[in-house]
């Protein structure tokens, strides 16, 4: 029974439900029933037969010896199904608890999905809970913190902007040491491409933005990046539930690219933030589509070493394995072009089992591991199976182009001590791209 | 009573399932306008892809992982749909009724058929026991509803070994009958009818909008 899973201190789960009152509960639950839902919610219910078949697709469920609990009907069951059955007559206690489970024992993988054979979008259905908990404020601390920070400053990691461009100038001069004519360049209108990136680069990894800088150098590409607000994307606000937030932060990343008039979007190396602008930026604001064409990194370093641009000089020599994220994989099809990077870059590569759109999730991503460190041991709980899995591969290096797969995974390296590295795609394209040799020389 | 049965009951029953299946899809329809993300995304081409998929035996890597199950519980539908359509019995009655009438099973099939179905039931109703995730988001209205599903099977059976009355069994498995087909819009046995729209969207977020597959 749900007593039995392990109850984590969280002020922002615990203080706010001191304060729900019922009615508000109850006003809020019928508000987002009524009005947020319509045919999917109605038809989802209606239709789950309780087959249990979706169980063997979650990694929470297979990392904890198959409990039910952890199943994702089960986790329907405990959230949505019960508001709809008792019409939003529920205690702080039960939010609690919907909240526990939507935010940190499911990161909207999607995969349960294609486990379903009604093909119900269980993940839909979770993420309408957390939009009751964002709407009552009921969401993990670390999480609504970086929605906070989206709020104030459109990023996720409250990068202040004369932070963001001194950064840039700072990455900029590194990569000045290795290919004089290196560049940077803020708000050029009308460039070719506008390169975006997730607040964690700039904060945490500033070195990516100093590569990227080089790659784009090399392959000769017209890029640029805003020096406004508008450059960070990731949208946290997408997980937590609070939807007029991840609008906002949509509606300016791609206001600021039409503002610099750039034909597309490359995005970096993250998957929320392509989903987001892809997927549930342009449907809360009413586009069907994206107003402008937006390619994420896979794609992107895909064409430049297809079309020649970038040349590889010396493969890496390690075992390689590869780490498939859902929102670019699952939500994009990108895994056979994932493929051809791998195999153009890397000596020895082993797959994983399972792979491409049924690789299983890193436990991180669908905000999890923004949930901070009071869930970080229930997620490494939760995700013993991806280490089952990078184990059989015997790889030394795992490769992932998301942001979120990337520390999910060297957090489970950490944890389970497998030994191993997780690199981005950028990284591995600085090991074995080729720099021309003029090039080092130019401007010198 | 029979001739109740087997006159206007019947009309009930058919337009109770007719009308609420039509009620059903419309709506649905209806409030997918009302979700404003679903029929925008729906293709027909990635729609059919799906389903394709998911109908065919072991068409999905789900499926594939569990081959026993999967066969077990196409055999099932399978069984659960023809045999009422197909029983000499029934058609019988459409040609007496209506004056046509179409292929039949054979009576031996036809009674191998609806004692699969039978067994089918009662192992999907163990397993619902048996299996801990299945218990867990099972309630009593799952086992009901199995057993409005095996009550025309059951009595049918019956009615033709002529075990107990026949008048008695054979009015009660006209009754059953009735019973499933009035169910079906309006408990989770729609799920049949839901299939191709909840199957349908997903094969075009994957497909269409996500390149990529969901089975």
């Amino acid at each position: 029974m749900r007593e039995d899973v392990e109850r984590v201190a969280d002020v922002g789960l615990d203080e706010p439900i001191k304060k729900l009152t019922p009615e508000r509960i109850e006003k809020t639950v019928n508000h987002v029933l009524d009005n947020e839902c319509a045919a999917r919610l109605k038809v989802y219910l209606d239709t789950c037969v309780r087959c249990g078949l979706c169980a063997e697709a979650c990694h929470t469920y297979l990392s904890r010896d198959k409990d039910p609990m952890f199943a994702p009907v089960s986790k329907v069951k405990n959230t949505i199904w019960e508001l709809v059955k008792r019409k939003g007559k529920v205690d702080g206690e039960f939010i609690r608890n919907m909240a526990q489970i939507a935010f940190t024992e499911c990161g909207a993988c999607r995969r349960c999905s294609m486990y379903c054979p009604f093909g119900i979008d269980i993940s839909y259905l979770i993420m309408t809970a957390r939009r009751i908990c964002a709407l009552l404020d009921v969401v993990p601390q670390y999480l609504q913190d970086t929605t906070n920070s989206h709020a104030a400053t459109s990023n996720q990691m409250w990068v202040q902007q004369d932070e963001w461009i001194d950064t840039l100038q700072w990455q900029e001069e590194d990569a000045l040491l290795e290919i004089p004519t290196a560049r940077i360049p803020l708000e050029k209108e009308g460039a070719d491409i506008m390169y975006s990136v997730i607040a964690p680069e700039p904060k945490i990894l500033a070195q990516l933005l100093g590569n990227i800088a080089i790659i784009m150098r090399v392959a000769g590409l017209d890029w640029t990046m805003p020096a406004t607000d508008g450059w960070d994307n990731s949208n946290m606000a997408m997980y937590s539930g609070d939807f007029e937030i991840m609008g906002r932060v949509e509606r300016l990343h791609w206001e600021t690219a039409a503002r610099l008039k750039v034909k597309k979007i490359v995005m970096g190396e993250c998957g929320h933030a392509f989903r987001g602008a892809v997927y549930d930026g342009p449907r809360w604001l009413g586009w069907q589509f994206p107003p402008i064409q937006m390619v994420h990194a896979i794609e992107f370093y895909y064409d430049l070493i297809s079309t020649g641009k970038i040349k590889i000089k010396q493969k890496i020599k390690e075992h390689v394995t590869v780490q498939d994220p859902c929102n670019t994989v699952r939500g994009r099809g990108l895994g056979d072009k994932l493929r051809y990077i791998i195999d153009a870059t890397c000596e020895k590569f082993t797959d994983m089992a399972p792979n491409q759109e049924h690789n299983y999730c890193c436990a991180a991503g669908g905000g999890v591991i923004n949930c901070g460190p009071p869930w970080k041991r229930s997620r490494m709980i939760s995700n013993r199976i991806k280490a089952e899995q990078i184990e059989r591969t015997g790889a030394d290096i795992v490769i992932t182009p998301c942001h979120n797969c990337h520390s999910g995974i060297e957090d489970i390296i950490g944890h389970y001590k497998l030994g191993k590295h997780v690199k981005f795609i950028s990284e591995i394209l600085m090991e074995t791209m080729e720099i021309p040799d003029e090039m080092r020389g130019e401007g010198a | 009573m029979y001739e109740f049965s087997r006159g206007p009951l019947v009309w009930i029953a058919f337009a109770v399932f007719f009308g609420g299946s039509l009620y059903r899809i419309i709506s649905t329809i209806i409030q997918s306008k009302k979700d404003k993300v679903v029929l925008p995304y729906m293709k027909w081409k990635f729609s059919l892809r799906s389903i394709m998929h998911w109908i065919m035996p072991l068409g999905s890597v789900n499926m594939r992982m569990r081959p026993a199950f999967t066969i077990f519980s196409f055999l099932f539908h399978i069984c659960l749909l023809a045999t009422p359509l197909l029983t000499l019995g029934h058609v019988v009655l459409f040609k007496e009724s209506w004056g046509f009438d179409w292929w039949t099973l054979p009576a031996g099939l036809s009674t191998v058929m609806t004692l699969f179905v039978i067994c089918g039931g009662i192992l999907f109703g163990l397993r619902r026991i048996a299996d801990p995730t299945v218990r867990l988001v099972s309630s009593f209205s799952d086992f009901v509803l199995l057993a409005i599903v095996l009550g025309p099977f059951i009595t049918g059976l019956l009615a033709y070994f002529q075990v107990f009355e026949y008048q008695t069994i054979i009015i009660l498995h006209m009754w059953s009958g009735a019973l499933w087909l009035c169910v079906v819009p309006f408990t989770r046995m729609v799920h049949m009818i839901m299939f191709p729209l909840t199957r349908g969207y997903m094969g075009c977020e994957f497909g269409y909008v996500r390149n990529a597959r969901d089975w």
